[in-house]
């Protein structure tokens, strides 16, 4: 057990898209109290420096593990297929049709049904995405086709903020 | 006759003596000092009996002062020189303090540092005020246990910004106090709180103080506090309840504040009116104004509508906290209320409506703060008692760096659990540019200008390469007390810089060793002395923990090392009989530098063991 495992090793969970929520958030409590500098706090300065060191490996590990779009892009990258969000901006086409769509139907929203409407329209293709990707990396193994998915899901998760920000003010 | 005790050799006389820790609630209206005795946290009282300690300091000349009640009933007589609310002046400029006109003391604020206020003793920053009623309340509690303190917990408001925070910490330093952990004051609540009642379930807890107002919504599963979210605004509090109400008394009575003593009775009567009004339906409010007795009839009604804006404000960041949560509220097990401002009936009210459900109660919101803090203290000395404690706390505030245009790139955001490292890569606008500006902000907001700004510091050396070459990684750490370090290197060249960040109203740490020298009972040979007893007690502490692990995993050791650990150890315990602090601080810090690798090995199988536990429940 080191600083370099990486997060699956770290939390001792399988290396899959699938995840158990219950079972991360549970195993993060249990690592931090083995390590949080809390723990540490009559031991002296070096200790303090050791123990902050992993408790924010750990708490980076957990930040991963528990969002599914920056799971599955560390599992991509893993794999050898990096999301490069910002130099790999090359999408297919009718994807980049829909945004616009979706981008014209917030500036003619007037309304909070229009809004909540669209919103549900966002939550479902988040959805439609993110179960495609547990068949993508945990069955199928097709990671280029993954990190394209995950840079959509990327889109579509900054379209759905800026949603969530018109409908709550 | 009795047989005389003798300690195996190697292990201390008494291993399993208790350290004396204590939380300390430094409050904008009144601090407290608690301390677990028995298994029990109790509020430690002064020798009147009175465990509430008002922040006021007053100035009487250049050496003499009051702190307390004494300095608070001085108000009438000496306004100018009664410092109260200290706390709404932690880490802030000149421009930053609202209600400036109402304060009685004067403000100045030549550089762009922190405020201070003048005094019959010159001018004092806030910090050095602070370390006042601290010092007084660390004497309470030495007085308590007729012992040396081992350290202590402060308490901060959750929603307090690095420059508050540090300013917090500057001023325990100052009263001479070892800061085990800056905690969060709803934190410590729900420590409290939690501990008392064993509850599970997620909890929000609405702390309105004096000067500031938090809420923080927690998770709490088998004694680990966990903050979801947290919001507040560190300028809001009971204080501005009474500001609010002094300017509807003024407008119905067409009366002027003319000077400070005007201004002095007005907050006091404001704040008795505002006290009465809580258990009655109407109240007198009586003042002398320019000479002469002022006296109108104040209905509960009257207060609330001066009054209503205040209170909205709190409900609207309850609000935000709940959506940054992610959770409705009615999927609360409970709501807590914390601080003396949420006795007034319409804050009672506004909660319970926020919340759907009657707010909790059962703990005196005026000490549950310290009682938490001071289980904190005990656990972390290692005293053990409340077992498995764990608190995962958040930072309040999103970190970030100016970046071209005056825009800031967000880099920790904030409900981020800490400690916490997070990194990101900037590169360089020209040309052949060579340095780096860096600039530190915290705040929520899209503009460098409508953020705070907390540090700059310059990266140089940069190897001349064409404009966006060069790859330049920028890492914030904020560690478990909420305070940040930021560092940069350039990944190419390897060039670095690094800044703990003290926050440009913070002191910097030659000015705070300064104050300690000019300041009260530290003369000269006292300092010395001072040293001495902190380096032995140092030694002890090191000696302490190195044989205690020693005990529990000396086997990870090869018997090579673990001679080289033994020697260090007998070095120290021999360089502990120098009268020299720095002789006895140079064998602790060997001994720690000697241990560090141990102390690798053991936190490593100490995740091990978590990790293999696992796997046995699993099989």
């Amino acid at each position: 057990m080191n600083l370099n495992d990486t997060d699956f090793e770290l939390f001792g969970v399988p290396a899959t898209f699938a995840q158990d929520r219950a079972a991360l958030d549970a195993r993060w409590k249990e690592l931090q109290r083995e390590a949080h500098p809390d723990r540490f706090a009559a031991q002296g300065s070096a200790a303090q420096r050791l123990a902050m060191q992993w408790s924010v490996r750990i708490n980076e590990a957990y930040q991963r593990l528990k969002n599914p779009i920056r799971r599955a892009a560390y599992l991509c990258e893993q794999h050898g297929a990096p999301i490069a969000a910002e130099t790999n901006t090359a999408m297919p086409p009718a994807f980049l049709m829909q945004q616009m769509e979706w981008r014209e139907s917030l500036d003619d929203a007037h309304d909070a049904a229009a809004l909540e409407a669209l919103h549900q329209e966002v939550v479902a293709a988040r959805a439609r995405i993110l179960s495609s990707l547990d068949w993508l990396i945990d069955e199928k193994g097709d990671y280029p086709e993954a990190a394209l998915q995950v840079r959509a899901l990327m889109f579509i998760e900054r379209f759905a903020e800026d949603v969530e920000a018109r409908l709550d003010p | 006759m009795a047989l005389l005790q003798i300690s195996e050799p190697g292990q201390a006389p008494d291993p399993h003596q208790r350290r004396i820790a204590v939380g300390i609630d430094l409050g904008t209206t009144h601090s407290l000092v608690a301390a677990v005795r028995n298994g029990v946290a109790e509020c430690l009282p002064d020798g009147e009996g009175r465990v509430l300690l008002p922040s006021a300091v007053r100035y009487l000349d250049q050496d003499r002062r009051q702190i307390g009640y004494e300095a608070l009933a001085a108000r009438g007589t000496d306004p100018a020189n009664v410092i109260t609310s200290v706390k709404r002046l932690m880490g802030r400029g000149l421009a930053d303090v609202a209600n400036r006109d109402a304060m009685a003391y004067h403000l100045s604020g030549a550089d762009a540092g922190m405020v201070k206020v003048q005094t019959a003793a010159g001018d004092k920053s806030p910090i050095e005020v602070s370390a006042e009623i601290l010092a007084t309340l660390r004497y309470r509690a030495e007085d308590t246990f007729d012992d040396e303190l081992h350290g202590a917990v402060i308490t901060v408001p959750a929603y307090f910004d690095e420059g508050q925070r540090q300013a917090t910490k500057d001023a325990a330093q100052l009263a001479g106090l070892n800061v085990l952990r800056l905690i969060s004051e709803p934190t410590a609540a729900a420590i409290a709180y939690g501990l008392d009642n064993a509850s599970e379930g997620v909890y929000a807890v609405y702390d309105l103080g004096g000067g500031t107002f938090d809420i923080s919504i927690l998770r709490l599963t088998q004694g680990v506090f966990e903050v979801i979210a947290t919001g507040g605004d560190s300028a809001l509090g009971g204080d501005d309840y009474d500001h609010a109400l002094v300017g509807a008394v003024l407008a119905r009575s067409g009366l002027q504040a003319r000077d400070d003593g005007d201004r002095s009775a007005l907050l006091v009567a404001a704040r008795s009116a505002k006290e009465a009004l809580s258990q009655a339906e109407t109240t007198r409010f009586v003042a002398r104004v320019g000479g002469a007795d002022v006296a109108l009839d104040l209905s509960r009604g009257e207060f609330e509508a001066a009054t209503a804006g205040l209170t909205a404000r709190t409900i609207a960041a309850v609000r935000k906290a709940l959506r940054d949560a992610r959770l409705p509220a009615g999927e609360l097990q409970g709501v807590v209320l914390v601080g003396g401002a949420t006795r007034m009936p319409q804050v009672r009210r506004a909660v319970a409506e926020c919340f759907g459900r009657e707010p909790l109660v059962n703990l005196d919101p005026d000490q549950v703060v310290a009682l938490g803090a001071a289980i904190q203290a005990n656990q972390l000395a290692g005293n053990g008692g409340s077992g498995d404690l764990l608190l995962l706390d958040v930072i309040p505030l999103s970190l970030g760096l100016e970046t071209m245009g005056g825009l800031v790139e967000r880099i920790v955001p904030r409900n981020q659990t800490i400690p916490t490292a997070m990194a990101q890569d900037f590169t360089t606008y020209k040309d052949g540019q060579t340095a780096l500006a860096l600039h530190v902000v915290q705040g929520e907001r899209d503009l460098v200008a409508d953020c705070r700004s907390l540090a700059r510091f310059e990266l140089r050396g940069i190897p001349p390469m064409t404009a966006g070459a060069a790859r330049i990684r920028v890492t914030f750490t904020v560690d478990a007390d909420g305070l940040l370090s930021v560092s940069a290197r350039e990944q190419v060249s390897g060039v670095e810089a690094s800044v703990v960040v003290k926050p440009s109203y913070g002191l910097s740490d030659e000015q705070i060793a300064t104050m300690l020298q000019d300041s009260f009972a530290t003369a000269q040979q006292d300092m010395q002395a001072r040293a001495l007893v902190e380096a032995r007690v140092d030694a002890d502490r090191m000696l302490l923990a190195t044989r205690s692990a020693l005990d529990a995993d000396g086997q990870l050791l090869s018997a090579d090392e673990l001679a080289a650990i033994e020697a260090s150890m007998r070095a120290l315990q021999d360089a502990q009989t120098s009268d020299d602090a720095a002789v006895v601080e140079a064998a602790t810090k060997a001994l720690a530098d000697g241990t560090e690798a141990f102390a690798a090995a053991r936190m490593n199988a100490g995740i091990a063991r978590a990790l293999s536990g696992r796997q046995i429940e699993s099989l």
